[in-house]
């Protein structure tokens, strides 16, 4: 956890709405997959906890959605621009010697590309469910394929792979239970909470410092107490948090 | 040069004190940076009992700045003095102990609790808190109710009282002249402004408690005003606060009266934020012609 002066290598869009931003830095070594980093955009005042993609070689993959004006302005920053990065914070996903069925929606699918890896890189049989609205806003799906995942793809329109959400699409392949990782919108997390009762939900919340001081990003566990999203995880076992 | 400042209870070796509620109890920043180089810590309120706060979405960016609502989140005084107390005590800093309540009981009660506690050098009463529905800012805003729980703090209390006010009032010298007459050994001032916004896409508030509390650079010019009025209408130390981020704004504070001062939500832009300011301190006082802190306190004050 430190804070670092990276430069830009690119910022592109990728879909509508959704950009990559390739940064070169040296925190990309401490980075455990799903992890996250606070960026600062100039002329905001507090900074944009964004998960990391994937890391390699001394550069850090930012997959993000514009979308409000501090990431839309995100957006605009150029190649060989500096950018202040805090991280890497949150707990991430954990590494389980066991096969893994990673569930993504919209922008919660970048940070399951690292997560990907890791298990491949163990050996273990990666099956990637990702969900979006439609065939333009897939993204990822042929950097999962690289890896050697064997990844499935719906829509809720229909336009590619199964139509329906990606709970559909898994039970189209017959796949009904499985350790599952999973981070998207708070409907497909719960909808995944109900179905599968071994693994993990990356949460989202609107953060201040994403270090766990100041108790902006909370929620309840069963007994009521409150934990923090940011600093305890933003990965919790399925079942611990209310959602 | 000389940047230490003694002010009732408090020896600070600078006047850099990161505010409560933006810096818990320190754990999380004592990861990055050793808590020793800090004038003091403002830890977060405690109240009698444990309280959850509000629900999420807490937080909302504003320009320049923030809102809250947290709602005072704490696990409860005992927990404080038994779990977050001996951890903070291998610093050397001076611990301030934020003391927050729904009525005027509470208040008490937190403060007899931390008399024990050797590591607590002075209370920072928050009778300014916007975010919960009774006491904090129902006592903070009538100069009676004002005076009467600080009455009843300095009753109780082994250590120095401060009194954190709210802005959110006509004339904030009225508060503050009836707290010194309480017996407040000083001020600390200001809370957060009461402020809202709205989310376009659900037209609701945006904030699940409707409003929350101000903070950051926007507020800055408030606070050096209310600092400067209150340093003019009473005679007991004033601790400055409101969106302070470089020594240039501490400097600014120390004109108009502040002999320290609190930073808070700049913490959350950068964690490192407060080592920063009492590094560049010394250059900025020198470069407007200060040969120390103590030097500088009220200098603009006419």
């Amino acid at each position: 956890m430190r804070d670092e002066t990276a430069v830009i290598l690119e910022n592109t869009a990728i879909a509508p709405d959704i950009f990559r931003m390739v940064l070169r830095c040296t925190m990309e070594e401490e980075v455990h997959c799903g992890q996250f980093v606070q960026v600062q955009v100039p002329g905001y005042f507090l900074r944009r906890p964004i998960s990391v993609c994937e890391c390699i070689d001394g550069t850090m993959t930012l997959v993000y959605r514009a979308a409000g004006d501090g990431t839309r302005e995100m957006s605009r920053m150029k190649e060989g621009d500096e950018v202040q990065i805090f991280g890497p914070l949150g707990n991430g996903f954990p590494l389980e010697k066991k096969d893994v069925i990673l569930i993504g929606g919209g922008v919660g699918v970048p940070p399951l590309v690292e997560t990907a890896k890791a298990y491949r890189s163990f050996g273990r049989n990666v099956t990637v469910c990702l969900g979006f609205a439609s065939k333009e806003a897939v993204i990822l799906q042929e950097r999962f394929e690289q890896l050697g995942c064997n990844v499935l793809i719906a829509t809720m329109d229909g336009s590619a792979g199964t139509k329906g959400t990606v709970i559909d699409a898994l039970r189209e392949e017959g796949i009904e239970e499985g350790f599952v990782l999973a981070c998207g919108p708070l409907p497909m997390l719960k909808a995944v909470s109900e179905k599968y009762h071994d693994g993990y939900i990356s949460l989202e919340e609107r953060m201040a410092c994403g270090m766990g001081a100041c108790m902006g990003c909370v929620i309840p566990d069963q007994e009521g107490n409150a934990m923090r999203i940011c600093k305890d995880g933003p990965v919790f076992a399925i079942g611990k948090a209310v959602l | 040069m000389d940047l230490s400042v003694k002010l009732p209870g408090l020896n600070l070796k600078n006047p850099i004190i990161p505010a409560s509620g933006c810096f818990g109890y320190g754990r999380e920043f004592a990861e990055l940076y050793d808590l020793s180089r800090l004038g003091g810590i403002a830890i977060k309120s405690a109240t009698p009992k444990e309280r959850y706060g509000n629900p999420t979405p807490r937080i909302a960016e504003t320009p320049m700045g923030m809102l809250n609502a947290i709602g005072l989140q704490n696990h409860g005084v005992d927990w404080i003095a038994e779990n977050e107390l001996p951890w903070l005590a291998q610093f050397d800093t001076e611990i301030i102990a934020n003391v927050a309540g729904a009525v005027e009981e509470d208040y008490v009660e937190v403060i007899r609790r931390l008399n024990e506690s050797d590591v607590v050098k002075a209370y920072e009463l928050n009778i300014s808190c916007p975010n919960v529905r009774h006491g904090g800012i129902g006592l903070g805003t009538d100069p009676a109710l004002a005076a009467k729980v600080t009455r009843m703090a300095k009753e109780a209390a082994t250590k120095p009282v401060y009194v954190k006010l709210t802005p959110n009032v006509t004339d904030i010298t009225a508060i503050a002249k009836a707290v010194e007459e309480a017996g407040a050994d000083g001020l600390v001032l200001i809370n957060t402004l009461l402020g809202m916004r709205m989310d376009l896409k659900t037209a609701r508030p945006l904030l699940a408690n409707t409003t929350g509390g101000l903070s950051g650079p926007a507020i800055k010019p408030v606070a050096v005003r209310m600092v400067y009025q209150c340093a003019k209408a009473v005679k007991i130390p004033i601790i400055g606060v409101g969106g302070i981020t470089t020594a240039e704004d501490v400097l600014e504070f120390l004109y108009a009266g502040a002999s320290a001062v609190e930073v808070g939500a700049a913490n959350f832009r950068d964690p490192y934020v407060c080592l920063k300011i009492i590094d560049e301190l010394p250059a900025v006082l020198a470069k407007y012609g200060n040969t120390s802190v103590q030097e500088a306190i009220g200098k603009g004050l006419v």
